[in-house]
């Protein structure tokens, strides 16, 4: 029972980090209707701005015991940073001047954004790991017979709280109802005297940040970060967008949670070394059998 | 720029179409049109299916750049100023179709249309006017644009205009797949907006209905103007009775 618990738990925190991540996936296809197949890359160098960022840091040992949760906070906002000012960059030089080319343009200019990037990191980093620092206080709670531990416990509410603000943002401000206008309708969005290039960008730049977010505190989760680090969280985050129906928000919070629960009992079920396998099996069965995914509508698919 | 809570009147409304060609890559859609709106004025603008009238107010709009001439308004060349800021310059269009934005609800919809304006007060004001005129749009506040009928939805669309304060509102087929009594409301609304001081160009398959409200009119003809006359000489001649009146 308390291995089931401990399952549980392991879904949620993973599903919460592909939920966030999904997101910036799921609001880009929203107003381009395409796939930013460099998102995972703006995860990984979010972790990087964290990482470099404390690197600076680092003799300032005093600041990281006296005061945890400012160092903390201050990597997510330079991992947020980081994220943000690549995905304008991003939008402006290798997404825009192709907005109105073939639908695959930009898409494979996206897999060239990715891979340039990974390449960059490799290269800037070694291709070695590095060792993010250890600012989170160790130690964990009892629950039951089950271990949480601290960061544990930070991710999950970290992850719900970035969704909710989301939430928040697209739904009940003027420029989240702005996106869902430009989204549905560019032309029209225009009529209503939208600047649709500038809802873009703050499109681009909310996937960001949570992109950035997650990656520093996957960073954290799993102590290093490497130049390749974007690759299995962010296609495991687009098959949860996809899951959820891309381009549904909504859609997006459950995939991710979907599929990190599927993962987690998987490798119980089946065995750990398969855990990997069952998010493209997924991927394939929803592709298959359901392409427009559990929250989207089925005209959302039209090509 | 504006006073709050002043009311809806055109200052200066005056628009200008010289020579102005375009369309959509290699297509050219019109071959020069010119033509003038006067302050005040509700112009038609009539014509076959794919003569180019949603084409013109495209052009006007921003939507399209012109591939050649010029468009002015109240003094001003608009022929190569995004679309967005044309809405502020005081131009609004309803789009043929509705182009309602289905998942925004109905309150949504009017506060897009509200889109550049900074004057909370004023845009409260104004959709508490938009939903006067369009009462059936009062109930409906909370719901999805998309579960309107066809009639409501064409409220919605022009209430979503004017929730700009336009100056000029550029109308294409509001008429469009509406029962006889909707298209009754929807051109005495037409007349209204006009009479409250918003000049109109208004493009019409239904040139009956658009030439008894309207002063003047323009019959465009394969992307080109064939005729432009007052209302009433339109009405009586020959090319317009045979062609878009129906009549032998
Ligand atoms: N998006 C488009 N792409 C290419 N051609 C178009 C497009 N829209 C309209 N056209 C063409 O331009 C011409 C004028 O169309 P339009 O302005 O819509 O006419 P109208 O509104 O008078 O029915 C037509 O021949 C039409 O086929
Ligand atoms: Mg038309």
């Amino acid at each position: 029972m308390e291995q089931w618990i401990q399952l549980t738990i392991d879904g949620i925190t993973l599903g919460g980090v592909y939920a966030v991540i999904a997101l910036g996936y799921t609001l880009v296809y929203g107003v381009l209707r395409m796939i930013n197949f460099a998102h995972g890359e703006l995860f990984m160098m979010g972790a990087f701005g964290g990482f470099y960022t404390l690197d600076a840091f680092e003799n300032h040992t005093t600041m990281n015991d006296s005061l945890p949760s400012l160092t903390i906070a201050l990597a997510i906002f330079a991992g947020m940073g980081t994220s943000v000012i690549l995905a304008i960059l991003m939008e402006r030089l290798a997404y825009r001047p192709l907005r109105h080319a073939p639908r695959l343009a930009p898409l494979i200019s996206a897999i060239g954004v990715s891979i340039l990037l990974r390449n960059l990191m490799l290269r800037w980093t070694n291709a070695r790991r590095q060792v993010f620092p250890q600012v989170f206080p160790r130690g964990s709670i009892e629950i039951g017979d089950v271990n949480v531990t601290y960061i544990r416990i930070f991710l999950v509410a970290l992850s719900i709280l970035f969704m909710l603000l989301l939430y928040i943002f697209i739904q009940r401000t003027k420029t989240g109802t702005a996106i869902r206008a430009v989204a549905e309708d560019r032309d029209t969005a225009a009529l209503m005297g939208i600047d649709v290039d500038r809802t873009i960008v703050l499109t681009f730049v909310s996937g960001a940040a949570l992109a950035g977010a997650a990656g520093v505190c996957y960073a954290m989760y799993t102590t290093n970060a490497a130049a390749g680090m974007g690759f299995l969280p962010g296609i495991k985050a687009f098959t949860a967008a996809v899951l959820g129906g891309i381009g549904s928000v909504p859609g997006a919070m459950f995939g991710g949670y979907f599929l990190g629960l599927s993962e987690s009992y998987s490798t119980k079920l089946i065995g750990a070394q398969y855990k990997d396998v069952v998010a493209f099996v997924l991927l394939v069965l929803v592709l298959i059998f359901r392409p427009w995914g559990f929250f989207g509508k089925r005209e959302d698919r039209r090509a | 720029m504006r006073e709050d809570a002043a009311p809806v009147v055109a200052q200066s409304a005056h628009l200008e179409l010289d020579g102005v060609v375009s369309g959509y890559g290699q297509i050219m859609a019109i071959k020069g049109i010119t033509l003038q709106v006067q302050t005040g004025e509700i112009v038609a603008l009539i014509g076959a299916n794919g003569a180019g009238k949603s084409t013109t107010l495209r052009t006007i709009s921003g939507l399209l750049r012109p591939r050649s001439g010029r468009i002015g308004f109240e003094g001003e060349r608009i022929d190569a100023v995004a679309p967005h800021k044309i809405v502020s310059r005081g131009i609004s269009h309803v789009p043929e179709g509705r182009a309602i934005f289905s998942r925004l609800t109905v309150r949504e919809n009017l506060e897009m249309g509200a889109f550049q304006r900074t004057d909370r007060a004023g845009i409260e004001a104004d959709l508490d006017r938009v939903v006067g005129i369009f009462p059936r749009l009062r109930e409906r506040l909370k719901q999805d644009g998309g579960t309107l009928s066809g009639g409501e939805q064409q409220m919605l669309a022009i209430g979503r205009a004017l929730m700009a304060r336009p100056r000029l509102l550029l109308m294409d087929e509001p008429s469009m797949g509406l029962s006889p009594v909707l298209v009754e409301t929807i051109f005495n609304t037409i007349i209204d907006i006009n009479r409250n001081g918003t000049t109109i160009l208004l493009v019409e398959q239904n040139a009956a209905m658009a030439l008894q409200v309207a002063t003047r009119g323009y019959v465009l003809e394969s992307g080109a103007i064939a005729l432009e006359a007052s209302a009433a000489e339109l009405r009586a001649s020959d090319l317009v009775r045979k062609t878009y009146l129906g009549e032998v």
